[in-house]
């Protein structure tokens, strides 16, 4: 298998124009980024999340009146998962200081920080521990750490940038004031960062970036962090005891207000589990699984958006929930591999994106909002995509112009993970482009919450990609591989200082879930939706038709 | 060749795709060709809770058995990474029973012997191979194993790159070792003991601790948008191929001290 005969006509038109565009590469020539006002026409009129009639308002809840896509206000606007008043509180299944809900990124560095801060973990996730879109992240961290040439105050001025500056600034602040140090963390902990022989770390140009500041680990970045720290989590299992297969379905509150554990729910034997915590942090990720408006998803399995609506239910209001990120360089063909995320690293090394006729029509590094939405203007309105056998447009991703730009062999050094994942398919990404467009990717928004990692309701803490605020209303390359880790720590640790100082014994009680079931009925809402949606649902309708005894809403049987 | 402009406004017809068997744990089912093992079983009722993670070759959720009629031989493959092929008998391994021997990471001293006293088993290996036939990232288990046997981590380390943990290896290995954990070891040994140290990341952590940042990022916080704009399309953007040595020419908020 490799590309069909259509596609290696069409690469030809990509060939012929490529030593041109690799000379004025080389000579430093690039066709002109836009300007602000061109970035806020495009968006307006090509990027998903300005379509009109995509999104509705809330009508239950702490934001309600507040726009959100269909997809995710059908989460909210549903009951909760089991009947509230046949839990028995009388028994306790587990007791902890400080409850993590997550295992990615940002909830195993939570575990981390409040384990060294004297707590007792216990980390519960829906899958297994490291399944999460840490695990899938491939170009980079950003970290302003060549003081010579750099600094924290040009991160900020990009990371808001990128946000439309819209970002909270005290969120934005600890992003990238922790960053040098989150590095520093991750090298004493062992990660392999790509570094020069006299231990400079290498780095990259990103899209929407002044420096060149993204370190990474070959193309497996995310991989490699997630790797090491849910090594050490191991390492540290004395204190941190990981419940796998084991979502949180409702945070428990006491009669104090504050926070104080979830229920979960063993997927395998469908019991429920009651978690006494004095703490709680929920770092439950992304959504992509919910496919927003159809489209296809980098996002790992269980990325399907838990965690909104549990701390929505507890209280917590939504924040930049109406922005999602498109990744402009999902793969569309082969379709074994569509929706695959194909890493920004490329176009930070200097690929072209190139249409049928093999012609510019982007800068390859504009933020990734404005970049995807110029794939689906080509695409789209100026019917210039490539045509995929499987009926659909994509994009051309020059990537082997890269070894005429830095030699030989510099793809297969820099991409091994993408070389392997084409080359099972027959393609060597060094020798043809790859065909790409957006894809969902990130959640931008979230749910609430403080530089601290507290919430409104005390006792709940907020990490990684869950939380709404840093990033304003886009996102840029390698800030979220930070922001998991910068906020994952800090909820950590102040989790365990609130489970000492702060945290009040109570009786636990799920009376804001009944309160909030009564409020969807109320709100003439029917029907017999439930959520978190913990699964996505990818049976075929025709099997369905035939599971008569199945009842499924969501994935409950 | 002349250069011809192409639109492509008509949507072109989505092939035509022919069913295939394929066999899941020993029971027949028909599905289309092409898909992913992954895929394919979902398409044929399966619904996942494990042996699915990532969907993208990363994870090591979904490693995956197979034989081919009138072969003899066992091959592997992710699951989620790998089209069904008629006749596939095939069953997925999400979950191997394997040791990890903690240990105080700080602790260790960066040696060989670190490995060996956390994991002696790895002296059992009798060099089989069979850990690395089955290897679906194409890691050279037995290999990587052996650079440890004779002291050689960074060796061992870059050639373990790849590892997703699926744990395939330890499924097949002979010794009863958990290779993928001795080789997230010998990684970690390299990557936080023996690797040079990046001294300008200890050096921007440490200006972080003593609060250097501080002015700067302040005056930005407390300005509005159309002021952070001008900073923003003000500011020098560093050239794609400048390199370290680089020098900017605008050095609003660059710190003295820390210039070359």
């Amino acid at each position: 298998m490799s590309y069909p005969e259509s596609l290696k006509n069409l690469i030809k038109q990509v060939e012929s124009t490529r030593p041109e565009r690799v000379q004025k590469k080389k000579a430093g020539i690039e066709i002109p980024a836009m300007t602000l006002d061109e970035r806020a026409d495009i968006l307006q009129k090509c990027h998903p999340d300005y379509i009109p009639g995509t999104r509705r308002e809330l009508k239950v809840g702490p934001s309600k009146g507040y726009a959100v896509a269909h997809e995710f206000a059908d989460l909210l606007e549903s009951k909760s998962r089991f009947d509230p008043d046949k839990v028995d509180f009388s028994k306790v299944d587990f007791e902890t200081d400080v409850l993590v809900i997550g295992g990615g990124g940002a909830g195993t560095a939570a575990a981390l920080l409040a384990q060294e801060n004297g707590a007792k973990v216990l980390l519960a996730t829906k899958l297994r521990h490291g399944d999460a879109n840490t695990m899938m992240a491939e170009g980079g961290i950003q970290a302003a750490d060549k003081l010579w040439k750099d600094s924290p105050g040009y991160h900020y001025i990009d990371t808001l940038g990128g946000g439309h500056f819209t970002n909270v600034p005290e969120l934005a602040y600890r992003l990238v004031n922790d960053a040098p140090d989150v590095l520093h963390w991750l090298e004493c902990l062992g990660m392999m960062f790509w570094k020069k022989p006299d231990g400079t770390m290498d780095t990259l140009p990103a899209a929407g970036f002044c420096r060149s500041r993204l370190h990474f680990a070959g193309d497996i970045t995310g991989a490699e962090i997630m790797r090491v720290i849910r090594d050490e989590a191991r390492n540290r299992k004395d204190d941190i005891t990981v419940l796998e297969f084991s979502p949180a379905v409702e945070l428990l509150l006491n009669e104090k207000g504050q926070c104080a554990g979830a229920l979960l729910y063993n997927m395998e034997t469908e019991e429920y589990f009651i978690v006494k915590a004095k703490s709680t942090i929920v770092a439950t990720g992304g959504s992509g699984r919910l496919h927003v408006q159809g489209f296809v998803t980098t996002n790992h399995y269980g990325a399907t958006g838990d965690g909104i609506v549990l701390a929505y239910r507890a209280g917590v209001p939504l924040k930049f929930l109406h922005t999602l990120q498109y990744h402009p360089t999902g793969c569309i063909f082969p379709e074994q591999l569509e929706g695959l995320l194909i890493t920004e690293k490329f176009r930070a090394a200097g690929s072209h994106v190139l249409n049928v006729n093999g012609e510019q029509f982007v800068y390859e590094r504009e933020p990734r909002d404005v970049e995807a939405a110029a794939y689906i203007r080509e695409c789209r309105d100026r019917h210039k995509g490539v045509p995929t056998p499987t009926g659909k447009r994509g994009i051309w991703l020059d990537s082997p112009m890269l070894d005429l730009i830095y030699g030989e062999g510099y793809v297969k050094k820099e991409f091994p993970g993408k070389c392997k994942q084409f080359g099972r398919h027959g393609i060597d990404i060094a020798k043809e482009p790859m065909l790409v467009y957006p894809t969902l990717h990130y959640q931008n928004g979230g749910v609430e919450f403080k530089a601290t990692g507290e919430t409104k309701v005390p006792g709940l803490y907020i990490a990684g990609e869950v939380a709404g605020g840093i990033h304003g209303e886009n996102r840029l390359m390698g800030n979220s591989l930070l922001d998991i880790l910068v906020f994952g720590r800090i909820a950590g640790a102040n989790a365990a200082i609130h489970a000492k100082e702060r945290a009040n014994d109570g009786k636990l009680n799920l009376d804001h879930v009944k309160a909030y079931n009564k409020e969807v009925a109320e709100a003439g809402i029917t029907g017999d939706r439930v959520s978190p949606m913990l699964l996505p649902d990818y049976t075929d309708p025709r099997i369905k038709e035939r599971q008569l005894s199945s009842h499924y809403v969501g994935t409950l049987r | 060749m002349t250069k011809k402009a192409v639109t492509t406004k008509e949507k072109p017809a989505a092939l035509e795709v022919a069913m295939i068997p394929i066999y899941v744990m020993g029971k027949r089912y028909e599905v289309p060709e092409g898909l992913t093992i992954m895929k394919a079983l979902e398409y044929a009722g399966y619904k996942y809770i494990r042996g699915c993670g990532c969907r993208g070759g990363i994870c090591g959720a979904c490693g995956t058995i197979y034989r081919k009629p009138d072969d003899y031989k066992i091959y592997s493959a992710l699951a989620c990474q790998t089209a069904a092929e008629p006749n596939m008998y095939l069953t997925q391994l999400p979950f191997y029973p394997a040791n990890h021997a903690s240990c105080n990471y700080a602790e260790l001293k960066g040696v060989p012997e670190d490995i060996y006293k956390l994991y002696p088993e790895l002296f059992r290996c009798v060099a089989c191979n069979a850990c690395s036939k089955i290897c679906p990232m194409d890691v050279p288990v037995m290999d990587v194993i052996a650079y440890i046997k004779r002291g050689d981590i960074e060796k061992a380390a870059r050639e373990a790159f790849d590892c997703i943990q699926c744990g395939l290896c330890t499924s097949r290995c002979f010794a009863e070792a958990p290779q993928y954990h001795i080789m997230q070891l010998a990684r970690r040994i390299y990557g936080g003991k023996l690797a040079p140290k990046a001294m300008h990341n200890a050096q921007a952590a440490q200006a972080v601790k003593d609060h250097k940042f501080d002015p700067m990022l302040k005056e930005l916080m407390s300005m509005n948008k159309d002021q952070l704009k001008k900073v923003y399309n003000e500011r020098e953007i560093e050239p794609e191929t400048a390199g370290d040595n680089w020098k900017p020419k605008e050095a609003r908020y660059l710190l003295k001290e820390f210039l070359r």
